[in-house]
This record gives C-alpha cells, sequence and structure tokens, in this order.
C-alpha cells in the first residue's frame, strides 16, 4: 500500500472501482452529499476503544456494578450510554488467575463496537482468525502476552449475534488510582485479550 | 465444500501483522468503501446483516484471500448494487476504466430450519449441519464435534434462511464450549473455544 498521500500519480485500481461505484450510486439518488461522512465520523471521533475503558475501569471500582456487567452485560454497558449496531447484545467475559479470554470472529470479523470502534487490520485478517482458536497461547506470546501453562484460555468465536469484551484483570499496585486514571491504563487489545493491561 | 471466508484453524497464513496506532482508515477509499455498504444495502430488497456477508462470502477465494477487508466491503456493495438491478456490470467497468471482480450468484440452500429450542445449558450436543452452499454461521472446523452447552441466548433469526429469502424461521441460539483438542489433534492443551450456534446446527450427542 503507497504511503505517499501527497501527490499520487495515478489512482490505485481499487480507488478507481470504488469511484465509479460512488459516482453511480450519486448519480441515482442513493448517495447523496456528505453520505460518507455521516456514516463514519462518529467512528473517528466518539466511537473507539475509550468507551469499553470507561467500563472496565467502572468494574474495577465498583463491586456492585462489576456484577451487574457480568450478569446483564448489554444492561450494565448501557448505564454508561454505550450501546447500538454491533453492541446489542453483549457478553462480557472476566480474566481471572485461573482463565485468560480472548475474542475473536473466524467467519467475518464481528466486533463490539459501541465499546471498541472499528476493529484494526490484524483482527480481519486470515492469520489471527485462522490460528487463534487452535494455537491461542502462541499467537499471544507473538503478540507480546505470555501467558503461565497453569491457566486456561477460553476462546469466543462470535459467530451469532452475541458480541464479546474481555474484562482484564486489575493490575496489581493501582488500587489508589481513581477511575478516570484506570481507565488510561486499559488497551482496546487488553479488551480484546491479546494483551494485559 | 470449504469456503475462503470459513478461515477458523486453517494453516499456512504465518504470523500476526500488527500495525502499532493504527488509524481508523488507512486510505480515503476505505472509509468511501465502508458508506457505500450501507447506501447498497438500501436498495436490497430484504437488507440484513446475513445478506451483505453472504454477499462477501459469494467472492471468488482467490479474490477474497488476496484482498483487504474494505475491498471486500466494496465488492459486496457492488454486487449488492448490481443485483438489486440499480447499476449494471458494464457501467461499473466503464467508469472504473477496467476490470471490476463482483462476487459469484447465490445458490439457494435447501434448508427449513428447526424453529425451535431444544437445548439446555449443560447439554452434550454434535453439531450436524452440513455445508449447504449458502450463507451459514456455522464455522466448518466444528463439522462433526462434540461439545457442552454453556449458554442460552434466546431465539434469533437463522442466517442460513434469512441471508436467501424474506422467510425468517426464529429459534434457539446457544454457546457452545469445546475443547479445543476435540477439534484438532495438535491443537494446544487446555484451550476451551466457544462459538455460538443455531438450534439448527446440533443434535443431542
Amino acid at each position: 500500500m503507497s504511503t505517499d498521500h501527497h501527490h499520487p500519480a495515478e489512482p490505485a485500481p481499487i480507488e478507481r472501482r470504488v469511484a465509479a461505484l460512488e459516482a453511480l450510486l450519486t448519480e441515482r439518488g442513493l448517495v447523496s452529499p456528505g453520505f460518507v461522512d455521516e456514516v463514519n465520523r462518529a467512528y473517528e471521533e466518539d466511537i473507539g476503544p475509550r468507551n469499553g475503558a470507561k467500563v472496565v475501569a467502572r468494574a474495577w471500582v465498583d463491586p456492585d456494578y462489576r456484577r451487574r456487567l457480568l450478569a446483564d452485560s448489554t444492561a450494565a454497558i448501557a448505564e454508561l450510554g454505550f450501546g447500538g449496531a454491533e453492541g446489542d447484545h453483549m457478553q462480557v467475559v472476566e480474566n481471572t488467575d485461573s482463565v485468560h479470554n480472548v475474542v475473536v470472529c473466524t467467519l467475518c470479523s464481528c466486533y463490539p463496537w459501541p465499546v471498541l470502534g472499528l476493529p484494526p487490520t490484524w483482527y480481519k485478517d486470515p492469520a489471527y482468525r485462522a490460528r487463534v482458536v487452535r494455537e491461542p497461547r502462541a499467537v499471544l506470546a507473538e503478540m507480546g502476552c505470555q501467558l503461565d501453562d497453569d491457566v486456561e484460555v477460553a476462546v469466543w468465536d462470535s459467530s451469532a449475534e452475541q458480541r464479546y469484551l474481555v474484562l482484564p484483570q486489575q493490575p496489581a499496585g493501582t488500587d489508589d488510582l481513581s477511575e478516570d486514571q484506570l481507565a488510561e491504563l486499559v488497551t482496546r487489545d487488553a479488551m480484546i485479550g491479546v494483551a494485559r493491561p | 465444500m470449504e469456503l475462503a471466508h470459513d478461515l477458523g484453524g486453517r494453516e499456512g497464513f504465518g504470523s500476526v501483522d500488527v500495525e502499532p496506532d493504527e488509524p481508523v482508515f488507512h486510505e480515503p477509499w476505505e472509509r468511501t468503501a465502508r458508506a457505500l455498504v450501507f447506501a447498497a444495502m438500501g436498495t436490497h430488497p430484504d437488507p440484513t446483516t446475513s445478506a451483505f456477508r453472504h454477499a462477501i462470502e459469494r467472492m471468488d477465494p482467490g479474490h477474497y484471500l488476496a484482498s483487504s477487508y474494505y475491498e471486500h466491503w466494496l465488492t459486496a456493495a457492488a454486487t449488492i448494487a448490481v443485483e438489486s438491478g440499480v447499476v449494471a456490470p458494464a457501467e461499473l467497468e466503464t467508469r472504473a476504466g477496467g476490470a471490476f471482480p463482483l462476487a459469484r450468484p447465490a445458490v439457494q440452500p435447501e434448508i427449513d430450519g428447526t424453529g425451535t429450542q431444544r437445548f439446555e445449558v449443560g447439554d452434550r450436543v454434535r453439531v450436524v449441519a452440513a455445508p449447504h452452499g449458502g450463507h451459514t454461521r456455522c464455522p466448518a472446523y466444528l463439522c462433526d464435534r462434540t461439545g457442552t452447552v454453556t449458554r442460552v441466548d434466546g431465539r434469533f433469526s437463522l442466517p442460513d434462511v434469512e441471508a436467501h429469502s424474506t422467510e425468517r424461521v426464529e429459534e434457539g441460539t446457544y454457546g457452545v464450549g469445546f475443547s479445543a483438542r476435540d477439534l484438532w489433534d495438535d491443537a494446544e492443551p487446555d484451550v476451551v473455544v466457544h462459538v455460538d450456534l443455531w438450534d439448527s446446527y446440533l443434535e443431542p450427542a
């Protein structure tokens, strides 16, 4: 992929195809000016992993919220104002000393948009989707997350309507941090389950 | 029949390529392609996520594996717009100044669905769904494998029917846990793979 955004000599074939379909759908009244921005802007500006991080931090500081989150994830996430497309049926899965959770969609790239935004490329690529169900420890180790041998791995293949969010373990020595400071520690990858905060 | 998109457990793809601080979109065409899916779905007679997914799954396998996520979205958008009759393939090629590969035509599967909810948490179940050439959300790696129902999620529309017609068959869906070693002899130990499955994909084990 070209990284020169300044003066491409000629549009790539994929750019010409996108422009062709956009022009034809615009002429037929199916794409209005501003439509592309309208569809995407929220995911570029508002909806991303900071939402999920707020959910995790709340669960770390508030045991009652944690219980509600694990009992009815969709409702507890909605308490913080997050929900909508690809988040209507949420399942939060909790890491413990004995179980580590990791999320995938082997058939496409299902992902909890309201709490994590749009998925990163590696989550959508064949290597991750093919391998993480069969050799998750190896995949996680390659991504920098070593698991102890006595930890069971639970892999969640998002094949139907449920969307998954991993609740990581709170790092040791962070008990005196505020909820906002804790949220800063929570990464997208920790909530997919390929990293720890 | 193994389809290109049905990737769980397949080998030979190498390492996971992580890009640090990846932007939401890499190129302007990606965000346009994403939006065009929503525009094209507006022309579909029965616009479901199942129909959209199936448009991607019908891509030529070589094209699917060699192209990026947003090229899949563009191809699905164009295919749906063509099948809805709002644009013609020749117009797309003329405007693009070259080839404009579309997905293959859909094959109507013969499947009725059970329309019921037969299983409870703790039940042992065997995956019986045979690939039927149409859309399904039953991963091929589960074929003939046995697992345990860990969650009952209520009734949802069976994608295998919904993707191909305006009919709907609502039936139980379940979280089902499988030992990875029961799926692949060489899988890592102490791994449980949880997959969400419709009632039609299962029989009592």
